[in-house]
């Protein structure tokens, strides 16, 4: 359906082929997220894969700084229509943290879980193979709390609200369960390319 | 998923086609827009909307939007949007957009801001800039079920020109049901930024608030949720939407 006298802004050529189909390119870097920043203190951090209720391997923040580090340059997307170009992150990656506990992912589905009690649901295959990591560091600098310090999910090929603020760990599940957002409409996957923003798109 | 888990069913959203009924300036950068779409019924207050605006050729952009209008009966539902600079959908709103123009809407979207008269209170709201409009809708929504319900709105505006439906605040304070404002400017003569005063203010008129919801720049919520926290407002009761960096 035509809006009269809508011509809209094209991206340029160079930019147009980086930005998903709805998204505009923004140079801040917005927040999103349901509450206020909860207050998570290093002494007592804690980093945990669990099955189910089942704790597998649990990790101070000594030992996680302690883990290989893995570094990730490119675009991120949020739902909200934003996407930014070359964020830089660095962190421990999902196939790390798998190596360390000594498992292979025992489900093919896992929940993020943070410290706000937010959830979001990521299938395993979207973490494995270095596709995803645990950030601890944005632009060489400690992530600050507004944007998910002192830890986050990174999974930059979904739109951002999969990669969850504050994370405290990750709960393989049998199946695929939806998080916070996904039980609000927001779609399960969240390919930003498909532009999955919400359930049925 | 165990049996003890409530199975919710999936909320779907589609476009749904709205056409302008009313336009109506609010303040010098903001104008409201009357949409007659089949969602007015169907939302929320504190819930927002997509909108997608569609090209000759195809090409479509869409922005979010809070709805300002509480759910009245009228088939309408009222947008309030700000004139951005570069603006590619609020400069065709602000611009472009006529009575009888249709565009998209899909929605309503964001569960956990929003309220209605069976959540209760006391109902501490905070709003900085445009981020007013999702709470205006709240505090409608109030005067019209539930006006017994204790309310405040601390509102930081740039200067009282550009403070949204300001008219219809100072009126819905002064009826009388409990309902406070608490208004503070930033750039008029003598203007301040929110404080621990203001919050002090606002939270001996209304008591211990069960629900609170703050919405306006990062900058805005950040310092609100901080402020409001160091009253003793439990974390848990405090939802926050943000925009701009």
């Amino acid at each position: 359906m035509v809006t009269r006298g809508f011509v809209g802004r094209r991206q340029p050529p160079e930019t147009g082929a980086r930005i998903p189909p709805g998204q505009y390119l923004t140079e801040d870097f917005p927040i999103l997220q349901i509450g206020p920043n909860p207050t998570v203190d290093l002494a007592t951090w804690r980093f945990t894969l669990r099955a189910g209720s089942r704790p597998i391997k649990a990790w101070s923040w000594e030992e996680f700084e302690a883990l290989p580090r893995t570094t990730w340059q490119g675009d991120i997307h949020c739902v909200t229509k934003w996407s930014k170009f070359d964020t830089a992150w660095e962190g421990v990656s999902f196939d790390d943290l798998l190596a360390d506990a000594g498992i292979a992912a025992p489900t093919g589905f896992l929940l993020a879980e943070s410290y706000d009690d937010y959830t979001t649901n990521v299938p395993v295959a979207d973490l494995v193979n270095g596709r995803a990591m645990v950030a601890t560091r944005y632009a060489g600098q400690p992530i600050h709390p507004d944007h998910g310090g002192p830890a986050r999910l990174l999974v930059p090929h979904l739109y951002f609200w999969k990669s969850a603020k504050w994370v405290k760990g990750l709960r393989f599940t049998q199946t695929d369960t939806a998080g916070f957002w996904e039980l609000r409409g927001y779609h399960m996957y969240g390919d930003p390319w498909r532009e999955q923003r919400y359930t049925g798109d | 998923m165990s049996s003890a888990t409530p199975v919710t069913e999936p909320i779907v959203f589609r476009w749904h086609q709205a056409e302008i009924t009313a336009i109506a300036p609010v303040t010098p950068q903001v104008k409201s827009f009357r949409l007659r779409c089949d969602l007015a019924n169907a939302y929320r207050p504190g819930q927002h909307v997509d909108v997608r605006l569609t090209a000759e050729d195809g090409y479509q952009a869409q922005r979010s939007y809070s709805i300002a209008s509480a759910p009245d009966g009228s088939g309408t539902l009222e947008l309030m949007v700000e004139a951005l600079p570069d603006g590619e959908v609020s400069g065709w709103f602000s611009q472009a957009a006529e009575i009888g123009d249709r565009v998209e809407l899909r929605g309503p979207i964001g569960g956990s801001f929003s309220w209605d008269g069976p959540d209760g209170g006391p109902l501490l709201l905070g709003a900085g800039g445009s981020g007013v409009v999702p709470l205006l809708a709240m505090l409608r929504r109030r005067a019209r079920v539930a006006p017994e319900i204790p309310a405040a709105l601390i509102y930081s505006a740039r200067t009282r020109a550009e403070a949204i439906a300001l008219p219809e605040l100072e009126r819905l304070a002064g009826d009388g049901t409990g309902f406070s404002l608490h208004l503070t400017t930033t750039r008029d003569d003598g203007g301040r930024r929110i404080d621990a005063a203001l919050v002090a203010g606002a939270l001996a008129r209304v008591g211990r608030p069960e629900k609170v919801f703050l919405c306006g720049s990062n900058r805005f919520v950040g310092a609100a949720s901080d402020l409001i926290l160091e009253a003793g407002v439990p974390a848990g009761v405090i939802r926050t939407e943000r925009f701009g960096s």
